[in-house]
């Protein structure tokens, strides 16, 4: 089965974008006196008025810490915290509320994983696999977790067209392979992997499979009943929710059978200097008072997202990433990072002759923002040969009208600079 | 020494003013930017040798190599940059026409807020990766050893 194109999922009407982009304060604004043209989706989404209202519905009327107070408005507020876990269950098709642990973002979320179920499982010489595109993030907390214990990781080769290299892959789990993890959608190149394939290699072997959905679940349908994955990890902000919220779907058996990361107040059964005992998953997993504001608020990001309806979403995204791909290409000297035959949201290139930064500047003084540098991924870079990139990435609300007016001040930057 | 260093106006402060009057004719970002990308073109490259790791300035998005030369007999530092981003070659034009053949002591003790009042006061934020901080923190780390070593010498 395919995990990307659910059958279940009813075809949706086309996607009306301007009463979208209505939903959004911020993209009636101007930059430097032209209209603010957002192209950092995936760096982090713009938010629609519902988040930006329920954040302040909730602190001017239902604002008090949760799962500590019998009075009604700790009770309510608790009851709000709640429900968007259980909201985040029916995103995922996850089969528990419990196996939905709140975390900062999805960078965090790894590093929970890293520590209280890696660690404790490593020893010298073992590998952890992820591929040449991962973000830093899927890459970093498993070389500290690595380091203390001298296992390494292992990272699997990726194609010219910026594909992963399946046979190679495959090739690289091996007996001490004690953990795969690899990205749904690289944050540079675009590439959609085929994660049911992958995750089922790794299964296959017995190895405990991550997946980093921090790319995907803002733009295709993603149900974790199609994807026999173990942990996932994504963040609200780039799923048009608050930031400073992310979540970590791990299967039940595996959370329960593992130690408590951080300590603190929440996450404890009973306390004594004699010992403490730990409270039940997810609440085990989350010391400490969270971002109730941004937890609460995040229901109404995946209500934004499920109302348009993701497979709408998915169809107007890959109308306007082809468009980006034909008008960039007609820019001198433009090369488009990888060729990929699934991509969502995100076009890198260079400019022959061109400084990405110096790229990035100029189409800030014509309101259009976009990312320049490494995007956190500088082995993918270095793989490339490549030291930077720019990259325009997009959202929901984008139109035609924007890829154009991205070609066409970077066809006057080019005649500038060259 | 000490009397050229505790004069009125120093070469610095008379550059600062000259690059001042400059950029008062623009009165938006875009024509500062293309002032400074003009200022970048004109930039004499650094040769290829001296594009060495060692004369690397970490913290910038771009790549900048940094080169210094002391004088001794005049107590003097020269610096020749370059980058291979057009408009951190334009900073570093700003940056060698402020600071190169200036006397170390008094690179050491400058502040450098012309760049605000000529509106790139953005551009210094730490941690933004335009490389202008990181450069200007090493142009004064260089000169403050150097500094130092005057101060030594003549006490001694």
């Amino acid at each position: 089965m395919n995990a990307l194109q659910p059958a279940a999922i009813a075809t949706t009407g086309s996607l009306d974008v301007e009463a979208v982009r209505a939903q959004f304060p911020i993209l009636a604004t101007r930059v430097h006196g032209r209209p603010l043209v957002y192209l950092d989706s995936a760096a982090s989404a713009q938010k629609p008025q519902r988040v930006i209202d329920a954040l302040t519905r909730f602190y001017e009327r239902d604002y008090a810490n949760i799962h500590r107070g019998v009075y009604e408005l700790s009770q309510r507020a608790s009851e709000l915290h709640d429900r968007t876990r259980r909201r985040v269950q029916a995103f995922l098709g996850a089969a528990d509320w419990r196996e939905i642990v709140f975390v900062r973002n999805a960078t965090e979320g790894i590093n929970l994983v890293a520590y209280a179920f890696l660690l404790p499982r490593l020893a010298a010489g073992d590998e952890i696999l992820v591929t040449e595109m991962e973000h830093h993030a899927n890459i970093v907390p498993w070389q500290l977790v690595a380091s203390r214990t001298g296992a390494r990781v292992v990272p699997a080769p990726i194609t010219p067209t910026g594909e992963v290299d399946l046979d190679a892959f495959a090739e690289r789990i091996g007996p001490r392979t004690k953990l795969v993890a690899f990205t749904w959608v690289s944050n540079v190149l675009g590439t959609v992997n085929p994660v049911a394939d992958m995750v089922a290699l790794a299964r296959r072997r017995g190895v405990p499979v991550l997946v980093d959905a921090a790319q995907a679940v803002q733009h295709f349908p993603v149900d974790l009943r199609a994807l026999d994955a173990d942990f996932l990890v994504f963040s609200m902000h780039k799923l048009y929710g608050p930031s400073g919220v992310g979540v970590l779907w791990g299967r039940a058996e595996l959370l329960e059978a593992m130690p408590p990361w951080q300590g603190g107040g929440d996450m404890i059964e009973r306390v004594s200097f004699a010992g403490t005992t730990f409270n039940d998953i997810p609440f085990r997993f989350e010391a400490g008072t969270p971002d109730i504001a941004g937890i609460v608020a995040s229901a109404e990001a995946i209500g934004f997202v499920e109302d348009l309806g993701l497979e709408a979403i998915a169809r107007h995204e890959g109308e306007l990433l082809a468009h980006a791909e034909a008008a960039l290409a007609g820019v001198p000297g433009l090369r488009i990072l990888g060729s990929p035959r699934r991509r969502a949201s995100v076009l890198a290139f260079t400019i022959d002759g061109v400084h990405p930064q110096d790229i990035g500047m100029l189409l800030d003084l014509d309101g259009i923002a976009i990312r320049t540098g490494h995007h956190c991924a500088m082995p993918l870079h270095a793989r490339l040969g490549l030291a930077a990139s720019a990259r325009m990435s997009i959202g929901v609300y984008n139109t035609h009208a924007e890829i154009d007016a991205l070609a066409t001040s970077l066809r006057r930057i080019v005649g500038m600079l060259r | 020494m000490v009397s050229r260093a505790m004069a009125g106006t120093s070469p610095i402060r008379e550059e600062e003013a000259r690059i001042r009057e400059e950029f008062a004719l623009f009165d938006d970002p875009r024509g500062r930017l293309e002032y400074i990308i003009e200022l970048g073109k004109g930039l004499p490259p650094l040769e290829e040798s001296a594009r060495t790791e060692a004369n690397r300035v970490r913290g910038c998005q771009s790549q900048v190599w940094l080169v210094a030369d002391y004088d001794p007999a005049s107590d003097r530092l020269s610096f020749r940059a370059d980058s291979d981003a057009l408009i951190v070659r334009g900073l570093i034009a700003l940056l060698l026409r402020l600071y190169s053949g200036r006397h170390p002591a008094e690179i050491a003790s400058h502040e450098p807020e012309v760049f605000e009042d000529i509106g790139l006061s953005r551009l210094l934020t730490p941690g933004r990766q335009n490389g202008l901080w990181s450069m200007i923190r090493r142009i004064r780390e260089i000169a403050s050893v150097y500094a130092g070593r005057a101060a030594a010498v003549s006490a001694g």
